[in-house]
């Protein structure tokens, strides 16, 4: 792929025109990653078959920096959309892929980001099957733009709703909190520290989908608390529900450096935000053997049990702490900002 | 992490509660100083395990929610001018009197969130075309890095870079509290923080003046909980003294280091505190020989004075008279989205403590 050479080093204005420079630009990187045949018809847009029940879902990346440990921008294009359209319950095919691009952006960035979608869409099963490429003045954007918007079957044996919580229902998480957040903090401009705290992004669809085969709809809800962390997704939950959620202090799963970090840069984890993990309600009764199966996907190692839908404060998120006491877990604001002192 | 979770441990908060439960027989108004305690009480749910007869009270020490509204308005005023301005993140989203830092920036303000004054002495030296202002608020912590990054302008000649003090201090608002004709505090717990840079010298004259005990305590739920205890000991004998329950941190002597280099750069002077008013002796201001790096002066903005928002009790929460859920715009008229005053911003005020963690537990 490196050996691309489009006679710039740099996109400019020009691979943005529509003209000569743009199919150039199209030929020789995007189509030919992502050849396929409903690409490969090269029309305005694809037709796809699909019967039944779908899921559609569509996220914009825009995060800075654009690379950063355990991934960059186009990691999070993919995973993001298809763990979206995992969390209804269904099983994403397809991904429409649009790029804004500032000026300026080097080719071989450019490149890296599209070799590491087409990495993940491969490992996720997602084909691409439309897309954009728009490219503007220099300080009209921040380098790299992505939206995608994912397509995909719901799962036959799926029925995700909040509607079915019930008081008791067993609240479950992948994995550790907080990483995605902490190593995009870490590398930020004037917030650097010194970490090995990588992204947590991956795709979460196979591990969704055999839990939805072992477990039908017995599993109520499927979140992936990303922006806004654990204790937005959490906050939302109860106040679609009317109903409260408990959860415990020391159950919480999350790494001892990541933890570190938090607590240097005065940031809750509770509100960090999140790219591989996902929450997921269900009835009381399956979930100690879902997460057995989880703990043997290498996705859901650290599955654990850390919370219930109680009857009690209704609308609310209380944390039982450490040391016994308890606390009200309440939605993000604004974004999080470091302390003081 | 091996430091912290040894204090946040759960049978050794529990024996020191059941401690509180047996001491306190009358009923006592503990103040903690730090907002950092307030939080570290709420967030722990502590206040809601302590006996009825042991009431905190929430103290002024939040250094956001102390800087005047007039400071605020200054930092806008320098970021609409082109001027570069570095803050801790605390304190961009704090209301001015007609838009916050955060807002300033919006609206295309070249506003930084860093964690330390030195870097912006490096974006000052980067951008040599530009003026570059570091907004330094705070208690006597935050002082040393401040002090250091102006002797660091000096030393390297950065001409383009300058602060905008709103420095406080802790004993004298002290004194402003308990010479409060409301006061009802029976004692103090310190702020650890604050000691492990001053020392504990400061604190025997209002020891003595006030008959008062004051405990020197951390942060942590372990470090609360003793600090309470070690308080309600001495009220329940009839003492008062100075005791420090953060010895792991604080010095008697405090960081004599860090104390050189405050008095190199700082020489002390009256300070208006936002809500309280204007306490003589409250606050640092920079030595005659630093004026080049004082903002204020540099960029004539010294003369802009804003009257608070009326509906804000923020005086009466910092000086511990009213909690902030007897507030009567608590969670309605004023919420974290669109708060009224600065403690229901900074994530070290009592209001966004009592909002974020306790407002609707009972």
């Amino acid at each position: 792929m490196n050996k691309i050479d489009l006679g710039y080093d740099s996109i400019n204005l020009g691979h943005g025109s529509g003209g000569l420079m743009t199919r150039d630009l199209l030929d020789k990187i995007i189509f030919e990653t992502f050849s396929n045949p409903y690409l490969d018809q090269k029309h305005d847009g694809s037709i796809i078959k699909m019967d039944g029940k779908m899921a559609i879902s569509t996220d914009s990346f825009v995060v800075s920096p654009i690379f950063f440990k355990g991934g960059n921008i186009g990691d999070l294009a993919v995973n993001g959309t298809v763990n979206d359209v995992a969390m209804c319950g269904a099983i994403p095919e397809f991904l429409s892929l649009a790029f804004i691009v500032e000026e300026g952006l080097a080719i071989d960035d450019f490149i890296k980001i599209v070799e590491t979608i087409k990495k993940n869409a491969d490992r996720s099963g997602v084909k691409i099957i439309t897309g954009d490429t728009k490219v503007v003045e220099r300080g009209k954007g921040d380098k790299i733009f992505i939206n995608t918007t994912g397509f995909g079957k719901v799962h036959p044996k799926a029925d995700i709703s909040a509607k079915k919580i019930k008081p008791g229902d067993k609240i479950i998480i992948s994995g550790p909190i907080a990483q995605h957040g902490m190593a995009i903090m870490s590398q930020r401009d004037g917030l650097e520290f010194e970490s090995s705290i990588e992204s947590d992004t991956t795709n979460l669809n196979f591990l969704v989908s055999k839990l939805l085969d072992s477990f039908g709809d017995k599993i109520h809800l499927f979140r992936d608390p990303t922006r806004g962390g654990l204790a937005s997704v959490l906050s939302e939950i109860a106040s679609d529900i009317h109903m409260g959620v408990n959860i415990t202090e020391s159950a919480l799963p999350i790494d001892d450096q990541v933890a570190a970090a938090c607590e240097m840069l005065g940031l809750d984890p509770l509100f960090v935000a999140n790219e591989g993990i996902f929450v997921s309600i269900v009835d009381p009764e399956i979930a100690s053997e879902m997460i057995e199966l989880m703990q043997k996907d290498d996705k859901g190692q650290r599955a654990i049990c850390i919370g219930e839908i109680t009857e009690e404060h209704p609308n609310k998120v209380v944390m039982h702490s450490v040391i016994g006491g308890k606390r009200m877990v309440t939605p993000m604001i604004g974004e999080q900002l470091p302390r003081i002192c | 992490m091996k430091y912290l979770s040894e204090y946040r441990n759960l049978e050794a908060t529990k024996r020191y509660l059941e401690l509180i439960e047996k001491t306190a027989i009358k009923t006592w108004n503990i103040m903690e100083i730090c907002g950092g305690q307030t939080h570290g009480l709420v967030k722990n749910g502590i206040i809601n395990l302590l006996p009825e007869n042991v009431r905190m009270i929430h103290g002024p020490g939040c250094p956001v929610c102390v800087t005047p509204l007039n400071l605020i308005d200054k930092a806008v005023e320098l970021l609409e001018n082109g001027v570069i301005v570095c803050s801790f993140g605390d304190m961009v989203r704090v209301p001015g009197s007609k838009k916050s830092l955060l807002e300033a920036k919006a609206n295309g303000g070249d506003l930084r969130i860093l964690y330390s004054p030195m870097e912006a002495v490096n974006i000052a030296k980067q951008n040599p075309d530009k003026e570059v202002v570091f907004f330094a608020v705070g208690f006597e912590t935050t002082a040393p890095a401040n002090a250091l990054s102006v002797l660091h302008a000096k030393k390297e000649q950065v001409k383009n870079y300058s602060i905008l003090v709103s420095h406080v201090l802790v004993p004298p608002a002290m004194e402003g509290i308990l010479g409060d004709e409301f006061c009802t505090i029976d004692a103090f717990l310190g702020a650890g923080h604050v000691c492990a840079i001053m020392g504990m010298k400061e604190y025997y004259p209002l020891v003595e003046k006030y008959k008062i005990p004051i405990v020197v305590t951390g942060f942590e739920p372990l470090d609360l909980v003793q600090g309470i205890y070690m308080a309600l000991v001495q009220l329940e004998k009839g003492e008062h003294k100075l005791e420090n329950q953060y010895a792991r941190v604080v010095r008697e002597e405090g960081n004599l280091e860090a104390l050189k280099i405050i008095a190199s750069v700082f020489e002390v002077g009256d300070r208006e505190w936002r809500g309280i008013g204007t306490i003589p002796d409250s606050g640092y201001v920079l030595k005659p020989q630093f004026r080049d790096y004082d903002a204020e002066s540099k960029f004539g903005v010294s003369s802009i004075t804003t009257p608070e928002n009326s509906e804000c009790i923020a005086g009466q929460i910092l000086k511990g008279i009213k909690k902030p859920h007897e507030c009567p715009q608590f969670g309605k008229a004023c919420n974290p989205s669109n708060p009224l005053g600065a403690p229901m911003v900074s994530s070290e005020g009592a209001c966004a403590a009592y909002y974020h963690f306790s407002n609707h537990l009972n």
